[in-house]
């Protein structure tokens, strides 16, 4: 049965239909291999029991013709989302053994659109990192290696735990989040589809905050199509969260295959860095290649703000972050440090219950909104956010439908190979963060290898609400690359 | 700009974090990496422009102000590592 797990999440759709296989057959193959696969560290929680559960009910339903858009699909779930009666940490101390006792707008909707529940996947700490290894529960292993080599690579992250997962058939699918590049940067990475859709689709409703106004949940997947099919479920408005847009979703699946002819892709100047390797320059090359032979027409655009959004970045979002997380104090949940006063079990508790990166970002968010500071730091970062978004929309307004960038400045390191530099790890977001600034929708499609034989991702960066264009674009990407698949050595 | 240990000091009781004398120059070291590294904002010309209030341009939506959830003080405190009934215990706040 576990050849089941090497299915794409349309194919198992498929299979689950016309009844080649139970959702529990489908589920209980999943579990093997997560059992099988406990040395990459992707599940921080295995949910076996609730997953059996949920596949056996969506089995009668599906034998009674209605199962859902998602019917019997088991999937992970990023430990950000809370989950009802599942514990949810954000891989952070300081939330300790923290049970919900409700459940986020985003996986309440994957289940009530039939799928199932394997378990809770490893991240960075509040999503703080692009590695995975700021995690509480330790790093997760990327199931790529260097060509001859043992040397254990991260996943990327902070949606680590979903990539590695995914990629290494653990589950079929697996939610993300992103808030500078965390879906897209493991999702290069590991060879897996992951898409950031637009500020404002998914609800944040019940997810862990990290910084609000870059926040976004979004899909990881083995295939443009499941992305999309995972999309149109994640997505949608709700009145939980005033952010998220009252707009109708697509069925963004029928973007698949559509004729990308006569539209104008942006290869934007800026993101050719100094010094950037070979084989990413080639790659980038590549994609535009497949892409003009597919009928689309390539532009040169400029995006000149592109190096400020970096630094932008890290003065907005860990100043959002330090007011987020202001509520972690050890009153109400999580964990708790006595101290002599309430005063002091506030600092011990968070000492304590945060990690290094943590309590960096917090301390810089707490120095940047501090009195005199405000002006010289957030103001103005807040005003070169402007002026990024302003790029794209005068790139937009000169009819170019989406823009070619690679998704990361390489293919994935090893475990503890950066990081003594914070800003030498915050460098691999350079070409995810100003999607996020702009709150535009990007997706991340595996194109090629490096000299190593690693996956190598592209990025698509689209107009405001313009998903499908990406799942277009991105399947004549995945269709003249291939897909990517990792030998299994676990 | 640049931080100096007491700085580093003031911030850290600001975020209620508490941060041993051992650790301070190094977290002066990594904040200062971190304030070198978006110092090159300064070169960009801001004048005139509108800080980023909201990404999405959208109208706020509003909705009447109502009770529609509640009675659920079991759940409140269920994650609570103190309590006494449904109320959360603290140490002594007034002397």
């Amino acid at each position: 049965m576990t050849d089941l797990t090497s299915l794409t999440l349309a194919e198992a759709r498929e299979g689950l239909a016309n009844k080649s296989f139970t959702s529990l057959e489908l589920t209980d193959a999943h579990l093997g291999a997560i059992e099988a696969a406990r040395a990459l560290n992707a599940f921080v929680m295995e949910t076996p029991d609730q997953a059996r559960a949920m596949a056996r009910a969506i089995d009668a339903k599906i034998g009674k013709g209605h199962g859902g858009p998602l019917a019997g699909i088991p999937l992970g779930i990023k430990d950000l989302f809370a989950t009802r009666d599942v514990r949810t940490t954000a891989c952070s101390k300081i939330l300790g053994n923290f049970v919900p006792t409700y459940e986020s707008t985003v996986t309440s909707q994957l289940w009530r659109d039939g799928a199932v529940m394997l378990g809770k996947l490893n991240n960075d700490e509040f999503a703080m990192g692009s590695s995975n290894e700021t995690s509480c529960f330790g790093p997760v292993v990327n199931p790529w290696r260097r060509e001859g080599s043992n040397t254990a690579l991260v996943p990327g992250g902070s949606s680590g735990g979903s990539a590695s997962a995914v990629a290494a058939m653990l589950c079929m699918g697996a939610t993300a989040t992103d808030t500078g590049g965390s879906i897209r940067q493991p999702a290069a990475f590991t060879g897996t589809v992951g898409i950031k859709p637009t500020y404002g689709r998914c609800s944040r409703w019940g997810i862990v905050a990290f910084a609000s106004s870059l926040d976004q949940a979004g899909p990881i997947a083995r295939t443009v199509r499941d992305s999309a099919i995972l999309m149109r479920s994640m997505a949608g408005h709700d009145p939980k969260d005033t952010t998220s847009v009252d707009r109708a979703v697509p069925d963004y699946e029928a973007a698949i295959g559509k004729s990308v002819k006569g539209m104008k892709i942006g290869i934007p100047r800026e993101y050719r860095l100094d010094g950037m390797p070979a084989e990413i320059e080639k790659l980038w090359s590549e994609g535009a290649a497949w892409l003009k032979a597919a009928g689309a027409e390539l532009v040169d655009v400029s995006l000149p703000h592109t190096k400020y959004a970096l630094p932008a970045y890290y003065i907005v979002a860990p100043a959002e972050a330090s007011s987020n997380l202001a509520r972690y104090d050890g009153v109400r949940y999580g964990l708790r440090v006595p101290g002599r006063s309430i005063g002091e079990q506030y600092e011990n508790t968070r000492a304590e219950g945060f990690g290094a990166e943590v309590r960096r970002r917090v301390m810089i968010g707490t120095y940047v909104l501090s009195a005199g500071y405000y002006d010289a730091y957030y103001l103005r970062a807040q005003k070169v956010r402007t002026l990024i978004k302003r790029d794209f929309e005068d790139c937009f307004a000169k009819g170019v439908h989406a823009i070619l960038t690679p998704a990361t400045p390489s293919a994935a390191f090893g475990v503890g190979e950066k990081g003594a530099d914070p800003v030498e790890m915050y460098l691999n977001d350079i070409f995810t963060v100003t999607v996020n600034m702009a709150g535009l929708p990007g997706i991340a499609v595996p194109a090629g290898r490096d000299a190593q034989a690693l996956p190598l991702g592209l990025q698509l960066i689209g107009r405001p609400f313009d998903e499908e264009t990406l799942f277009s674009l991105g399947e004549v990407i995945e269709q003249a690359a291939g897909r990517f698949t990792p030998a299994r050595w676990w | 700009m640049s931080v100096d240990a007491a700085t580093v000091r003031r911030i850290a009781h600001l975020a209620r974090i508490a941060v041993t004398d051992e650790e301070v120059p190094h977290l002066q070291g990594e904040l200062n990496a971190m304030l070198a590294f978006v110092e090159q904002l300064g070169e960009v010309n801001v004048d005139g422009v509108e800080p980023m209030t909201s990404v999405t341009p959208m109208e706020m939506k509003k909705r009447p102000d109502v009770v529609n959830d509640g009675g659920i003080p079991d759940d409140i405190v269920r994650n609570a590592p103190a309590t006494d009934g449904h109320f959360f215990l603290v140490p002594k706040v007034v002397e």
